[in-house]
Protein backbone atom coordinates (compact mmCIF):
# COMPACT_ATOMS: atom_id res chain seq x y z
CA UNK A 1 0.00 0.00 0.00
CA UNK A 2 2.56 1.95 1.17
CA UNK A 3 4.58 1.76 -2.45
CA UNK A 4 1.38 2.62 -4.42
CA UNK A 5 0.80 6.05 -2.31
CA UNK A 6 4.26 6.32 -3.55
CA UNK A 7 3.71 5.88 -7.00
CA UNK A 8 0.85 7.98 -7.53
CA UNK A 9 1.97 10.67 -5.67
CA UNK A 10 5.40 10.64 -8.12
CA UNK A 11 3.49 11.02 -10.92
CA UNK A 12 3.02 14.63 -11.24
CA UNK A 13 6.32 15.22 -10.46
CA UNK A 14 7.53 12.90 -12.66
CA UNK A 15 5.41 14.75 -15.47
CA UNK A 16 6.60 18.05 -14.68
CA UNK A 17 10.28 16.68 -14.68
CA UNK A 18 10.37 15.16 -17.96
CA UNK A 19 8.24 17.78 -19.85
CA UNK A 20 11.31 20.49 -17.83
CA UNK A 21 14.29 18.25 -19.28
CA UNK A 22 12.97 18.20 -22.77
CA UNK A 23 11.92 22.26 -23.04
CA UNK A 24 15.62 22.56 -22.06
CA UNK A 25 16.90 22.47 -25.20
CA UNK A 26 14.57 25.57 -26.63
CA UNK A 27 15.30 27.01 -23.24
CA UNK A 28 19.30 27.36 -23.89
CA UNK A 29 19.32 28.48 -27.25
CA UNK A 30 16.31 30.79 -27.20
CA UNK A 31 15.73 33.67 -24.58
CA UNK A 32 12.21 33.95 -22.50
CA UNK A 33 10.97 37.08 -24.11
CA UNK A 34 11.07 35.88 -27.80
CA UNK A 35 9.54 32.67 -26.95
CA UNK A 36 6.79 34.89 -25.15
CA UNK A 37 6.25 37.78 -27.02
CA UNK A 38 7.38 37.00 -30.88
CA UNK A 39 5.05 36.46 -33.30
CA UNK A 40 7.01 34.53 -35.94
CA UNK A 41 6.56 30.78 -35.58
CA UNK A 42 8.98 29.40 -38.22
CA UNK A 43 10.06 26.36 -36.84
CA UNK A 44 12.07 25.34 -39.68
CA UNK A 45 14.68 28.41 -39.24
CA UNK A 46 13.84 27.74 -35.38
CA UNK A 47 11.99 30.91 -35.04
CA UNK A 48 9.20 29.87 -31.92
CA UNK A 49 7.19 33.06 -31.02
CA UNK A 50 4.32 31.92 -28.95
CA UNK A 51 2.49 35.47 -28.55
CA UNK A 52 -0.05 34.77 -30.53
CA UNK A 53 -0.63 31.22 -29.58
CA UNK A 54 -1.00 32.49 -25.30
CA UNK A 55 -2.60 35.54 -26.66
CA UNK A 56 -5.64 32.85 -28.28
CA UNK A 57 -5.68 30.93 -25.39
CA UNK A 58 -5.93 33.45 -23.23
CA UNK A 59 -8.97 35.11 -25.27
CA UNK A 60 -10.77 31.65 -24.87
CA UNK A 61 -10.27 30.96 -21.53
CA UNK A 62 -11.29 34.48 -20.20
CA UNK A 63 -14.39 34.70 -22.59
CA UNK A 64 -15.64 31.43 -21.11
CA UNK A 65 -15.04 32.66 -17.37
CA UNK A 66 -16.84 35.67 -18.08
CA UNK A 67 -19.42 33.94 -19.60
CA UNK A 68 -20.14 30.98 -16.89
CA UNK A 69 -19.23 32.68 -13.73
CA UNK A 70 -22.09 34.55 -13.17
CA UNK A 71 -24.57 31.93 -14.49
CA UNK A 72 -22.65 29.17 -12.08
CA UNK A 73 -22.92 31.19 -9.31
CA UNK A 74 -26.39 32.45 -8.76
CA UNK A 75 -27.42 28.21 -10.02
CA UNK A 76 -25.30 27.37 -7.04
CA UNK A 77 -27.14 30.17 -4.69
CA UNK A 78 -30.11 28.68 -5.95
CA UNK A 79 -29.20 25.21 -5.24
CA UNK A 80 -28.75 25.78 -1.87
CA UNK A 81 -30.71 28.04 -0.37
CA UNK A 82 -33.57 28.62 -2.75
CA UNK A 83 -34.53 25.08 -4.41
CA UNK A 84 -37.05 22.62 -2.67
CA UNK A 85 -35.57 19.34 -2.12
CA UNK A 86 -37.27 18.22 -4.77
CA UNK A 87 -36.34 20.60 -7.46
CA UNK A 88 -32.71 20.06 -6.36
CA UNK A 89 -33.05 15.99 -6.65
CA UNK A 90 -33.93 16.41 -9.60
CA UNK A 91 -31.38 19.08 -11.01
CA UNK A 92 -28.47 18.29 -9.34
CA UNK A 93 -27.72 15.07 -11.10
CA UNK A 94 -28.77 17.16 -14.46
CA UNK A 95 -25.17 19.02 -13.53
CA UNK A 96 -23.20 16.01 -12.79
CA UNK A 97 -24.60 14.61 -16.37
CA UNK A 98 -23.52 17.95 -17.62
CA UNK A 99 -20.17 16.95 -16.33
CA UNK A 100 -19.68 13.74 -17.56
CA UNK A 101 -20.55 14.49 -21.38
CA UNK A 102 -17.20 13.75 -23.52
CA UNK A 103 -15.46 16.78 -24.57
CA UNK A 104 -15.64 15.33 -28.29
CA UNK A 105 -19.21 15.65 -27.67
CA UNK A 106 -19.55 19.02 -26.26
CA UNK A 107 -17.37 19.82 -29.78
CA UNK A 108 -19.41 17.94 -32.03
CA UNK A 109 -22.43 20.15 -30.24
CA UNK A 110 -20.92 23.33 -30.74
CA UNK A 111 -19.94 22.95 -34.61
CA UNK A 112 -23.47 21.55 -35.08
CA UNK A 113 -25.32 24.54 -33.63
CA UNK A 114 -22.95 27.49 -32.27
CA UNK A 115 -20.83 27.66 -35.19
CA UNK A 116 -23.52 28.16 -37.67
CA UNK A 117 -25.50 30.19 -35.22
CA UNK A 118 -22.09 32.82 -34.97
CA UNK A 119 -22.34 32.26 -38.63
CA UNK A 120 -25.36 33.28 -39.75
CA UNK A 121 -27.34 35.09 -36.92
CA UNK A 122 -24.52 36.87 -34.89
CA UNK A 123 -22.40 38.01 -37.30
CA UNK A 124 -25.10 39.30 -39.18
CA UNK A 125 -25.88 41.72 -36.29
CA UNK A 126 -22.87 42.61 -35.90
CA UNK A 127 -22.21 43.58 -39.59
CA UNK A 128 -18.63 41.02 -39.48
CA UNK A 129 -18.39 38.36 -41.99
CA UNK A 130 -16.82 35.53 -40.59
CA UNK A 131 -16.68 31.43 -40.64
CA UNK A 132 -18.46 30.89 -37.40
CA UNK A 133 -14.77 29.09 -36.41
CA UNK A 134 -14.25 31.96 -33.64
CA UNK A 135 -13.03 33.03 -30.62
CA UNK A 136 -16.76 33.20 -29.32
CA UNK A 137 -17.37 29.57 -30.37
CA UNK A 138 -14.65 28.26 -28.73
CA UNK A 139 -15.68 31.04 -25.66
CA UNK A 140 -18.83 29.66 -25.44
CA UNK A 141 -18.42 26.11 -25.44
CA UNK A 142 -15.88 25.79 -22.93
CA UNK A 143 -18.15 28.20 -20.68
CA UNK A 144 -20.58 25.46 -20.68
CA UNK A 145 -18.17 22.52 -20.13
CA UNK A 146 -16.49 24.27 -17.26
CA UNK A 147 -19.84 25.49 -15.24
CA UNK A 148 -20.34 22.14 -13.93
CA UNK A 149 -17.11 22.65 -11.87
CA UNK A 150 -17.98 25.90 -10.89
CA UNK A 151 -21.25 24.93 -9.90
CA UNK A 152 -20.36 21.94 -7.83
CA UNK A 153 -17.58 23.28 -6.11
CA UNK A 154 -19.14 26.90 -5.14
CA UNK A 155 -22.63 24.76 -4.08
CA UNK A 156 -20.24 22.94 -1.47
CA UNK A 157 -18.82 25.49 -0.32
CA UNK A 158 -21.63 28.00 -0.06
CA UNK A 159 -23.62 24.88 2.15
CA UNK A 160 -20.41 24.77 4.67
CA UNK A 161 -21.37 28.52 5.72
CA UNK A 162 -22.78 28.14 9.00
CA UNK A 163 -26.51 27.81 10.11
CA UNK A 164 -25.98 30.73 12.97
CA UNK A 165 -24.78 33.29 9.98
CA UNK A 166 -28.03 32.91 8.12
CA UNK A 167 -29.86 32.98 11.25
CA UNK A 168 -28.04 36.09 12.82
CA UNK A 169 -29.14 37.53 9.66
CA UNK A 170 -32.90 37.29 9.30
CA UNK A 171 -32.80 38.10 13.40
CA UNK A 172 -31.52 41.54 12.63
CA UNK A 173 -34.58 41.71 9.94
CA UNK A 174 -32.84 40.95 6.44
CA UNK A 175 -34.30 39.63 3.49
CA UNK A 176 -33.95 36.60 1.97
CA UNK A 177 -31.60 37.98 -0.74
CA UNK A 178 -29.99 40.39 1.75
CA UNK A 179 -28.78 37.64 3.73
CA UNK A 180 -27.37 35.56 0.85
CA UNK A 181 -25.65 38.92 -0.62
CA UNK A 182 -24.18 40.26 2.14
CA UNK A 183 -23.58 37.28 5.02
CA UNK A 184 -23.61 33.87 2.92
CA UNK A 185 -21.60 35.24 -0.10
CA UNK A 186 -19.38 37.36 1.58
CA UNK A 187 -18.54 33.94 4.02
CA UNK A 188 -17.93 32.08 1.50
CA UNK A 189 -16.25 34.18 -0.79
CA UNK A 190 -12.89 32.72 -0.64
CA UNK A 191 -14.30 29.34 -1.76
CA UNK A 192 -16.53 31.32 -4.34
CA UNK A 193 -13.01 32.46 -5.92
CA UNK A 194 -11.78 28.94 -5.75
CA UNK A 195 -13.66 27.52 -7.50
CA UNK A 196 -13.60 30.11 -10.04
CA UNK A 197 -9.79 29.48 -10.14
CA UNK A 198 -10.18 25.62 -10.21
CA UNK A 199 -12.91 26.53 -13.30
CA UNK A 200 -10.47 28.27 -15.49
CA UNK A 201 -7.88 25.70 -14.79
CA UNK A 202 -9.50 23.54 -16.32
CA UNK A 203 -10.75 25.74 -19.40
CA UNK A 204 -7.39 26.39 -19.94
CA UNK A 205 -6.10 22.92 -20.40
CA UNK A 206 -9.14 21.60 -22.11
CA UNK A 207 -8.41 20.48 -25.54
CA UNK A 208 -10.54 18.68 -27.68
CA UNK A 209 -13.88 20.64 -27.87
CA UNK A 210 -12.24 24.12 -28.36
CA UNK A 211 -9.71 22.91 -31.52
CA UNK A 212 -12.91 21.89 -33.26
CA UNK A 213 -14.49 25.06 -32.94
CA UNK A 214 -12.04 27.76 -32.97
CA UNK A 215 -10.46 27.83 -36.02
CA UNK A 216 -6.82 27.53 -35.11
CA UNK A 217 -5.48 30.29 -37.22
CA UNK A 218 -2.23 31.52 -35.55
CA UNK A 219 -2.64 35.26 -35.53
CA UNK A 220 -3.44 37.33 -32.62
CA UNK A 221 -7.39 37.74 -32.46
CA UNK A 222 -8.38 40.67 -32.15
CA UNK A 223 -11.98 40.94 -31.80
CA UNK A 224 -14.53 37.97 -30.69
CA UNK A 225 -15.35 36.99 -34.12
CA UNK A 226 -11.69 36.21 -34.87
CA UNK A 227 -10.09 32.76 -35.24
CA UNK A 228 -7.59 31.80 -32.50
CA UNK A 229 -5.31 28.99 -31.74
CA UNK A 230 -5.09 27.77 -27.96
CA UNK A 231 -1.97 26.12 -27.22
CA UNK A 232 -3.40 22.78 -25.95
CA UNK A 233 -4.87 22.71 -29.92
CA UNK A 234 -1.17 23.46 -30.91
CA UNK A 235 0.16 20.50 -29.15
CA UNK A 236 -3.26 18.47 -30.36
CA UNK A 237 -2.64 19.69 -34.17
CA UNK A 238 0.91 19.39 -34.57
CA UNK A 239 2.47 16.43 -32.76
CA UNK A 240 3.55 14.21 -35.45
CA UNK A 241 5.54 15.85 -37.08
CA UNK A 242 7.44 18.04 -34.43
CA UNK A 243 9.03 14.65 -33.57
CA UNK A 244 11.25 14.44 -36.18
CA UNK A 245 13.23 18.19 -35.33
CA UNK A 246 14.59 18.24 -31.87
CA UNK A 247 13.90 21.81 -31.18
CA UNK A 248 10.36 21.78 -32.33
CA UNK A 249 10.00 19.08 -30.18
CA UNK A 250 11.70 20.80 -27.04
CA UNK A 251 9.34 24.01 -28.05
CA UNK A 252 5.88 21.60 -27.80
CA UNK A 253 7.40 20.40 -24.57
CA UNK A 254 8.22 23.74 -23.53
CA UNK A 255 4.33 24.65 -24.53
CA UNK A 256 3.20 21.70 -22.27
CA UNK A 257 5.07 22.51 -19.33
CA UNK A 258 3.87 26.34 -19.26
CA UNK A 259 0.26 24.74 -19.56
CA UNK A 260 1.58 22.49 -16.35
CA UNK A 261 3.00 25.06 -14.50
CA UNK A 262 -0.18 27.59 -15.07
CA UNK A 263 -2.33 24.74 -14.18
CA UNK A 264 -0.34 23.79 -11.05
CA UNK A 265 -0.53 27.25 -9.89
CA UNK A 266 -4.51 27.49 -10.01
CA UNK A 267 -4.65 24.45 -8.45
CA UNK A 268 -2.34 24.89 -5.27
CA UNK A 269 -4.04 29.21 -5.23
CA UNK A 270 -7.39 27.72 -4.79
CA UNK A 271 -6.14 24.78 -2.31
CA UNK A 272 -5.35 27.44 -0.23
CA UNK A 273 -8.16 29.32 -0.27
CA UNK A 274 -10.13 26.10 0.29
CA UNK A 275 -8.38 24.70 3.19
CA UNK A 276 -8.79 28.32 4.33
CA UNK A 277 -12.34 28.36 4.16
CA UNK A 278 -12.61 24.60 6.19
CA UNK A 279 -10.35 25.94 9.09
CA UNK A 280 -12.81 29.04 9.35
CA UNK A 281 -15.64 27.33 10.00
CA UNK A 282 -14.54 24.04 11.62
CA UNK A 283 -17.57 22.52 12.97
CA UNK A 284 -17.41 21.24 16.30
CA UNK B 1 -31.19 33.69 -11.00
CA UNK B 2 -33.97 31.44 -12.30
CA UNK B 3 -32.78 32.91 -15.88
CA UNK B 4 -29.30 31.07 -15.17
CA UNK B 5 -30.74 27.79 -14.01
CA UNK B 6 -32.78 27.58 -17.03
CA UNK B 7 -29.81 28.73 -19.12
CA UNK B 8 -27.51 25.91 -17.52
CA UNK B 9 -29.94 23.12 -17.70
CA UNK B 10 -30.97 24.37 -21.43
CA UNK B 11 -27.54 23.77 -22.96
CA UNK B 12 -27.58 20.65 -21.23
CA UNK B 13 -30.69 19.74 -23.00
CA UNK B 14 -29.83 21.44 -26.60
CA UNK B 15 -27.03 18.88 -26.60
CA UNK B 16 -28.51 15.69 -25.92
CA UNK B 17 -31.22 16.97 -28.16
CA UNK B 18 -28.76 17.62 -30.88
CA UNK B 19 -26.41 15.21 -30.84
CA UNK B 20 -29.31 12.60 -30.43
CA UNK B 21 -31.41 14.57 -33.27
CA UNK B 22 -27.93 14.50 -35.59
CA UNK B 23 -26.84 11.10 -34.59
CA UNK B 24 -29.57 8.49 -34.17
CA UNK B 25 -30.77 8.75 -38.36
CA UNK B 26 -27.10 8.26 -38.91
CA UNK B 27 -27.29 5.13 -36.78
CA UNK B 28 -27.69 1.67 -38.63
CA UNK B 29 -26.93 -2.06 -37.54
CA UNK B 30 -23.46 -1.97 -39.74
CA UNK B 31 -22.30 0.72 -37.94
CA UNK B 32 -21.96 -1.29 -35.08
CA UNK B 33 -21.30 -4.13 -35.92
CA UNK B 34 -18.73 -3.52 -38.93
CA UNK B 35 -14.91 -2.81 -38.63
CA UNK B 36 -14.02 -0.05 -40.81
CA UNK B 37 -12.67 -0.77 -44.40
CA UNK B 38 -10.23 0.71 -46.38
CA UNK B 39 -12.05 3.28 -47.88
CA UNK B 40 -14.21 3.92 -44.73
CA UNK B 41 -13.31 7.96 -44.34
CA UNK B 42 -13.55 8.33 -47.97
CA UNK B 43 -17.08 7.22 -47.78
CA UNK B 44 -16.93 3.99 -48.23
CA UNK B 45 -18.64 1.06 -45.96
CA UNK B 46 -17.73 -0.40 -42.80
CA UNK B 47 -18.89 0.67 -39.06
CA UNK B 48 -17.12 1.59 -36.09
CA UNK B 49 -16.68 -1.49 -33.64
CA UNK B 50 -13.09 -1.06 -34.05
CA UNK B 51 -13.62 1.83 -32.27
CA UNK B 52 -15.95 0.49 -29.77
CA UNK B 53 -14.23 -2.55 -28.96
CA UNK B 54 -11.23 -0.25 -28.85
CA UNK B 55 -12.45 1.70 -26.41
CA UNK B 56 -13.87 -1.31 -24.04
CA UNK B 57 -9.90 -2.48 -24.29
CA UNK B 58 -8.54 0.79 -23.18
CA UNK B 59 -10.98 1.94 -20.33
CA UNK B 60 -10.96 -1.80 -19.16
CA UNK B 61 -7.21 -2.18 -18.80
CA UNK B 62 -6.65 1.10 -17.27
CA UNK B 63 -9.41 0.98 -15.13
CA UNK B 64 -8.01 -2.54 -13.82
CA UNK B 65 -4.30 -0.79 -13.03
CA UNK B 66 -6.44 2.44 -11.94
CA UNK B 67 -8.31 0.29 -9.49
CA UNK B 68 -4.87 -2.00 -8.15
CA UNK B 69 -3.40 1.28 -7.60
CA UNK B 70 -5.82 3.36 -6.06
CA UNK B 71 -7.42 1.39 -3.64
CA UNK B 72 -4.85 0.53 -2.04
CA UNK B 73 -3.51 4.29 -1.61
CA UNK B 74 -6.47 5.30 -0.74
CA UNK B 75 -6.69 2.43 2.25
CA UNK B 76 -3.05 3.72 2.87
CA UNK B 77 -4.01 7.34 3.52
CA UNK B 78 -6.84 6.46 5.62
CA UNK B 79 -5.69 3.62 7.74
CA UNK B 80 -2.12 3.87 8.50
CA UNK B 81 -0.91 7.64 7.60
CA UNK B 82 -3.54 10.11 7.79
CA UNK B 83 -1.83 12.55 9.82
CA UNK B 84 1.87 11.97 8.24
CA UNK B 85 3.34 14.28 5.97
CA UNK B 86 3.22 11.54 3.28
CA UNK B 87 -0.25 11.44 2.94
CA UNK B 88 -0.33 15.49 2.93
CA UNK B 89 1.98 15.37 0.15
CA UNK B 90 0.45 12.52 -1.68
CA UNK B 91 -3.35 14.17 -1.45
CA UNK B 92 -1.82 17.65 -2.29
CA UNK B 93 -0.01 16.11 -5.11
CA UNK B 94 -3.48 14.16 -6.35
CA UNK B 95 -4.51 16.97 -6.23
CA UNK B 96 -2.62 18.79 -8.57
CA UNK B 97 -3.19 15.80 -10.85
CA UNK B 98 -6.93 15.69 -10.99
CA UNK B 99 -6.48 18.83 -12.05
CA UNK B 100 -4.33 18.37 -15.29
CA UNK B 101 -5.00 18.63 -18.48
CA UNK B 102 -5.42 15.04 -20.17
CA UNK B 103 -3.58 16.51 -23.25
CA UNK B 104 -0.44 16.29 -20.89
CA UNK B 105 -0.67 12.79 -20.29
CA UNK B 106 -0.35 12.04 -24.12
CA UNK B 107 2.51 14.14 -23.91
CA UNK B 108 4.03 12.44 -20.98
CA UNK B 109 3.01 8.96 -22.02
CA UNK B 110 4.25 9.53 -25.75
CA UNK B 111 7.50 10.58 -24.21
CA UNK B 112 7.62 7.95 -21.81
CA UNK B 113 7.13 5.57 -24.89
CA UNK B 114 9.44 6.58 -27.48
CA UNK B 115 12.50 6.21 -24.39
CA UNK B 116 11.16 2.81 -23.96
CA UNK B 117 10.83 2.26 -28.00
CA UNK B 118 7.02 1.46 -27.77
CA UNK B 119 5.10 2.37 -30.79
CA UNK B 120 1.90 4.12 -30.33
CA UNK B 121 -0.21 1.05 -29.01
CA UNK B 122 -2.89 -0.68 -26.66
CA UNK B 123 -0.49 -0.36 -23.77
CA UNK B 124 -0.02 3.41 -23.76
CA UNK B 125 -3.45 4.22 -24.46
CA UNK B 126 -3.94 2.25 -21.26
CA UNK B 127 -0.86 3.74 -18.98
CA UNK B 128 -2.20 6.85 -19.79
CA UNK B 129 -5.99 6.25 -19.13
CA UNK B 130 -4.30 4.88 -16.32
CA UNK B 131 -3.23 8.13 -14.97
CA UNK B 132 -6.67 10.00 -15.98
CA UNK B 133 -8.23 7.95 -14.07
CA UNK B 134 -6.34 7.74 -11.24
CA UNK B 135 -6.86 10.95 -9.48
CA UNK B 136 -10.55 10.87 -9.95
CA UNK B 137 -10.78 7.27 -8.71
CA UNK B 138 -8.45 8.28 -5.33
CA UNK B 139 -10.36 11.39 -4.57
CA UNK B 140 -13.48 9.78 -4.44
CA UNK B 141 -12.34 7.16 -2.29
CA UNK B 142 -11.16 9.37 -0.19
CA UNK B 143 -13.80 11.27 0.37
CA UNK B 144 -15.95 8.45 1.21
CA UNK B 145 -13.25 6.59 3.51
CA UNK B 146 -12.84 9.76 5.54
CA UNK B 147 -16.34 9.76 6.25
CA UNK B 148 -16.52 6.67 7.98
CA UNK B 149 -17.20 6.79 11.63
CA UNK B 150 -14.43 6.40 14.42
CA UNK B 151 -16.56 4.77 16.35
CA UNK B 152 -17.09 1.84 14.00
CA UNK B 153 -13.05 1.23 12.98
CA UNK B 154 -12.65 1.79 16.94
CA UNK B 155 -15.20 -1.57 17.63
CA UNK B 156 -13.18 -3.25 14.89
CA UNK B 157 -9.99 -2.55 16.88
CA UNK B 158 -11.84 -3.86 20.19
CA UNK B 159 -12.59 -6.75 18.73
CA UNK B 160 -8.91 -7.67 17.99
CA UNK B 161 -8.60 -7.36 13.98
CA UNK B 162 -5.45 -6.04 12.98
CA UNK B 163 -5.20 -2.86 10.66
CA UNK B 164 -5.04 -4.29 7.36
CA UNK B 165 -8.04 -6.82 8.56
CA UNK B 166 -9.91 -3.37 8.98
CA UNK B 167 -9.23 -2.01 6.20
CA UNK B 168 -10.08 -4.94 4.13
CA UNK B 169 -13.33 -6.20 6.35
CA UNK B 170 -14.93 -2.76 7.55
CA UNK B 171 -13.44 0.24 5.81
CA UNK B 172 -13.55 -1.02 2.21
CA UNK B 173 -17.18 -2.70 2.86
CA UNK B 174 -18.39 0.72 3.40
CA UNK B 175 -16.85 2.52 1.13
CA UNK B 176 -18.54 0.33 -1.13
CA UNK B 177 -20.97 2.62 -2.24
CA UNK B 178 -18.74 5.14 -2.43
CA UNK B 179 -15.68 3.71 -4.23
CA UNK B 180 -18.26 1.95 -6.85
CA UNK B 181 -19.60 5.61 -7.91
CA UNK B 182 -15.64 6.94 -8.17
CA UNK B 183 -15.06 4.10 -10.31
CA UNK B 184 -18.07 4.69 -12.79
CA UNK B 185 -17.42 7.86 -12.79
CA UNK B 186 -13.81 7.58 -13.97
CA UNK B 187 -14.63 5.14 -16.53
CA UNK B 188 -17.36 7.52 -17.74
CA UNK B 189 -14.55 10.18 -17.91
CA UNK B 190 -12.13 7.91 -19.53
CA UNK B 191 -14.18 6.53 -22.71
CA UNK B 192 -14.81 9.92 -23.70
CA UNK B 193 -11.18 11.33 -23.52
CA UNK B 194 -9.75 12.22 -26.49
CA UNK B 195 -6.44 14.65 -25.89
CA UNK B 196 -4.94 11.44 -23.97
CA UNK B 197 -5.14 8.62 -26.55
CA UNK B 198 -4.35 10.64 -29.79
CA UNK B 199 -0.67 9.77 -29.26
CA UNK B 200 -0.54 7.18 -27.33
CA UNK B 201 -3.13 4.73 -28.73
CA UNK B 202 -2.64 5.79 -32.58
CA UNK B 203 -5.68 4.65 -34.96
CA UNK B 204 -6.77 1.82 -36.67
CA UNK B 205 -8.79 0.01 -38.90
CA UNK B 206 -8.73 -3.29 -36.83
CA UNK B 207 -9.50 -4.52 -33.36
CA UNK B 208 -5.83 -5.24 -31.75
CA UNK B 209 -4.69 -8.77 -31.34
CA UNK B 210 -1.49 -8.06 -28.84
CA UNK B 211 -0.78 -5.19 -26.30
CA UNK B 212 1.48 -3.49 -28.88
CA UNK B 213 -0.89 -3.24 -31.77
CA UNK B 214 -2.12 -0.04 -32.36
CA UNK B 215 -5.87 0.48 -31.19
CA UNK B 216 -8.68 3.10 -32.38
CA UNK B 217 -11.17 4.60 -29.83
CA UNK B 218 -14.37 6.48 -30.06
CA UNK B 219 -13.81 9.75 -29.21
CA UNK B 220 -10.95 9.70 -32.10
CA UNK B 221 -13.72 8.10 -34.56
CA UNK B 222 -15.85 10.79 -33.80
CA UNK B 223 -13.10 13.38 -34.47
CA UNK B 224 -11.72 11.86 -37.61
CA UNK B 225 -14.68 11.07 -38.61
CA UNK B 226 -16.13 14.81 -38.80
CA UNK B 227 -12.49 15.63 -40.06
CA UNK B 228 -13.47 14.24 -44.02
CA UNK B 229 -14.93 16.79 -46.36
CA UNK B 230 -17.35 14.02 -47.15
CA UNK B 231 -20.97 14.51 -45.95
CA UNK B 232 -21.96 10.61 -45.89
CA UNK B 233 -18.38 10.39 -43.45
CA UNK B 234 -19.87 13.42 -41.29
CA UNK B 235 -23.04 12.23 -40.96
CA UNK B 236 -20.87 8.95 -39.50
CA UNK B 237 -19.32 10.76 -37.03
CA UNK B 238 -22.89 12.15 -35.65
CA UNK B 239 -24.11 8.87 -35.39
CA UNK B 240 -20.57 7.69 -33.48
CA UNK B 241 -20.81 10.88 -31.12
CA UNK B 242 -24.12 9.61 -30.06
CA UNK B 243 -22.86 6.19 -29.41
CA UNK B 244 -20.39 7.84 -26.83
CA UNK B 245 -22.72 9.64 -25.59
CA UNK B 246 -25.38 6.81 -24.79
CA UNK B 247 -22.65 4.95 -23.09
CA UNK B 248 -21.74 7.77 -21.32
CA UNK B 249 -25.41 8.69 -20.05
CA UNK B 250 -25.68 4.88 -19.25
CA UNK B 251 -22.24 4.44 -17.41
CA UNK B 252 -24.20 7.66 -15.31
CA UNK B 253 -27.84 6.24 -14.83
CA UNK B 254 -25.73 2.12 -13.87
CA UNK B 255 -23.44 4.20 -11.07
CA UNK B 256 -26.50 5.87 -9.50
CA UNK B 257 -28.43 2.20 -9.59
CA UNK B 258 -25.52 0.09 -8.62
CA UNK B 259 -24.63 2.99 -5.78
CA UNK B 260 -27.89 2.11 -4.37
CA UNK B 261 -27.38 -1.46 -4.53
CA UNK B 262 -24.38 -1.33 -2.81
CA UNK B 263 -26.02 1.05 0.24
CA UNK B 264 -27.29 -2.79 1.48
CA UNK B 265 -24.07 -3.20 2.85
CA UNK B 266 -23.49 -0.28 4.84
CA UNK B 267 -23.95 0.62 8.18
CA UNK B 268 -25.81 3.67 9.11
Amino acid sequence: MLSTTILSSLIVVAIALVLLQKSTLVLTTHSLSELLLSSSWRPSKNEFGFYPYIVGTLWVTGLAMAISTVPSLLMAIYLVEYAPARIRSIIKPMVDLLAGIPSVVYGLWALLLIVPFIRDQLAALAGVTTTGYTVLAGGIVLAVMVTPITISVSEEVIRAVPRPIREASMALGATRWQTVKHAVIRSAFPGIIAAVILGFGRAFGETIAVLMVVGNVAKVPVSLFDPAYPIPALIANNYGEMMSIPSYESAFMLAALLLLLIVLLFSIVAAVLLVGIKRRYVVG
Amino acid sequence: MILSVIVVLGSLVSVLVVILVKGAPALTVSMLTETSTGGYYLGGKGGVLNAIVGSVYLVGGATAIAVAISLPTALYLNEYASRSKLAGFARQSLDILWSVPSIIYGVFGFTIMVYFGIRASLLGGILALAMLELPIMIRAMDEVMRMIPLKLKESSYALGATKLETALNVIARQALPGVTMGVLLAVGRAIGDAASVLFTAGYTDSIPRSLFDPVASLPLAVFFQLATPFPEVQQRAYASGFILLIIVLSLSVASRLLTKKATAYVIK
